[in-house]
């Protein structure tokens, strides 16, 4: 699967209540949570962002709750993907399980800048820089993650489980 | 090579002999549990999986807390839809309203989280059952699905960092302040995919309430998992609670740590962690001219009846600072009418604190008690992070609470030994 887009460029240990604040978690309707995704670190990203945009951010992105709310509103948003330094652990488990990629890379994380295009290639975990043409490896998934995101997310990979019995 | 608790439980749950960092298993759940937030998105995604039955009706726990008693329509929703599923699935541990307590508070209490046991949670603070020797951590909502339907999960087993706190506890030092010492020095991604073994004499001289707040601050760190191996204190504390038979589980001697930290906490003072992150803290001494405007006791972290207790015993005699607003929030129905048999509601009342019944409310900015643009606040949670009890404009300190209760009275940020003297 490829993904063309552009950025946001995001700081260091964003935390689920900058990407989702608790006072909106009456409601998991994603498009409901999307009007207000991010509004804490940048009260125009919600009025700003477009479907196919990337995300670019640094070390331990969505730190704190085990919201899934925080990536149903990112993906709410159209978000396409994720980039960065590092992932909290929950946040990490949740985007797969709902199926919002998400690729970690250093290099990527710290060379990238806002408004820059993108282009990702999640099978192989490559981002490319369309202005300098400069290409990022992302750690690859591994297998039986790879099996979850195939099935389509983890309640899919869990039905076809139930199935075979 | 030996195994550390993490290792040692996660291979017990995977039916294997040994486990290592890094590989990944499926291993069986004692014990899942969602909340009034979490657990309505579980619920819509085990209804797509396509089962009829929960795998174990008694090893799922849900217990609305969040938003609770329902502070408005969209959440009395939200609860409903629990309340549903508990109903049509038999769910045996459910716990409403005037019979809950603020989930990672309650489960310890009725012996529902027990050593050696895997447990997981849709809540990130899941990982307070640590204390008791559980391998205990945060999921998602579709986690939890899944775990609702199969009984198991996949794992990927972590590393261990070891922490030992060596010396003795100084006065008005406990639990909380060992772990935002602990942050502060090891940073929020201190612990990243990682369990976290807590040892040493300071850790024993705790009593189980004071570690359940260490271990419940793990995540705080990035942490998976926050364990303390069981000793008599956790025996005792289960020995008329527990829910099931148990096996304990201890590190073995030749373990293997990714990393052995060692503090000496003998000179420790009081810790607070200022705006806007648990990482941020520093001694009571360097806080004393911040003015607060509202205080919070309460919440997962301290708000079981030594945490209280010590709040009583710093507010007796004294009254709330007239600029201040004071909020307590016993944790659970069982705390609450223990506080009031041991007198400390009246100490409350006299001070002129607000007395709530048990709910998670301020913590995360749900309601009862959510701070105005530029007002200042200090909690005895776990979090403060922007906008967490309200306002993203607002600022938000966390301490002990014995800190918490000798600033209320001053209307500033004070060391307990400046009103106990």
């Amino acid at each position: 699967m490829i993904i063309k887009g552009k950025i946001w460029r995001f700081g260091d240990d964003i935390d689920t209540d900058a990407i989702i604040p608790a006072r909106c978690l009456h409601t998991s309707d994603m498009a409901e949570l999307a009007r207000h995704v991010m509004e804490d670190a940048d009260p125009s990203f919600p009025g700003k962002v477009k479907a196919g945009d990337i995300i670019v951010a640094g070390k331990n992105f969505g730190c704190g709750s085990s919201r899934e709310h925080a990536p149903l509103a990112l993906k709410g948003a159209g978000i396409a993907c994720i980039i960065a330094d590092s992932f909290a652990r929950i946040f990490y488990r949740n985007a797969i399980n709902i199926g919002l990629p998400i690729l970690e890379s250093p290099q990527a994380a710290r060379a990238l800048e806002k408004k820059q295009e993108v282009e990702v290639n999640l099978q192989e975990g490559t981002i490319k820089d369309l202005k300098s043409g400069r290409v990022f490896q992302a750690a690859p998934f591994p297998p039986s993650m790879q099996d979850i995101i195939k099935a389509g997310g983890l309640v899919n990979y869990v039905r076809k489980r139930v199935k075979q019995g | 090579m030996g195994m550390t608790m993490a290792e040692k439980i996660l291979a017990r749950g995977a039916g294997k002999e040994k486990v290592s960092p890094g590989e990944l298993i499926m291993a069986r759940v004692d014990m899942a549990l969602g909340n009034d937030i979490t657990a309505p998105v579980a619920i819509n995604e085990f209804k797509k999986i396509g089962v009829e039955k929960v795998f174990d009706r008694e090893r799922i726990a849900l217990i609305p807390d969040h938003f609770t008693p329902n502070k408005d329509i969209a959440s009395a929703r939200q609860s409903k839809i629990l309340r549903e599923f508990a109903r049509e699935q038999e769910i045996v541990h459910y716990y409403e309203v005037g019979r809950m307590g603020v989930e990672h508070a309650l489960m310890p209490e009725l012996g529902l989280a027990l050593p050696g046991e895997i447990i997981v949670g849709a809540d990130s603070h899941t990982c307070t059952y640590g204390a008791l020797g559980a391998f205990a951590t945060g999921i998602g909502s579709t986690d939890l699905a899944a775990v609702m339907a199969l009984g198991e999960l996949w794992f990927k087993v972590p590393p261990t960092i070891k922490i030992t706190y060596k010396g003795k506890l100084p006065p008005y030092v406990g639990g909380k302040d060992l772990i935002l010492y602990t942050i502060g020095q090891i940073g929020v991604d201190g612990a990243r995919y990682k369990a976290i073994e807590f040892a040493g004499p300071a850790i024993d001289e705790l009593s189980l309430e004071g570690r359940l707040t260490m271990s419940n601050m793990a995540i705080e760190a990035g942490g998976k998992a926050g364990l303390m191996a069981p000793d008599e204190k956790t025996l005792a504390y289960l020995a008329e609670r527990a829910a099931r038979p148990f096996n304990s589980v201890y590190p073995d001697k030749d373990a293997s740590y990714e990393k052995e930290i060692t503090f000496d906490v003998s000179k420790l003072e009081p810790q607070v962690a200022f705006p806007h992150s648990p990482e941020n803290s520093r001694p009571v001494s360097e806080a004393s001219h911040i003015e607060v405007d509202q205080v919070f006791i309460g919440s997962c972290t301290n708000g079981r009846l030594e945490d209280l207790e010590q709040a009583a015993s710093i507010l007796r005699g004294h009254k709330v600072h007239p600029r201040v607003r004071l909020i307590i929030i016993p944790a659970t129905q069982e705390v609450y009418r223990q506080a009031m048999e041991k007198g400390l509601l009246d100490i409350f009342l006299a001070a002129e604190a607000a007395i709530s019944t048990p709910t998670c409310g301020p913590c995360l900015g749900g309601h009862m008690g959510i701070l105005a643009e530029g007002e200042v606040g200090l909690a005895t949670s776990n979090r403060n992070f922007v906008g967490r009890m309200g306002h993203p404009k607002s600022q938000l300190y966390l301490s002990s609470p014995a800190v918490a209760a000798a600033s209320a009275i001053t209307g500033r940020i004070t060391h307990p030994r400046e009103i106990v003297s």
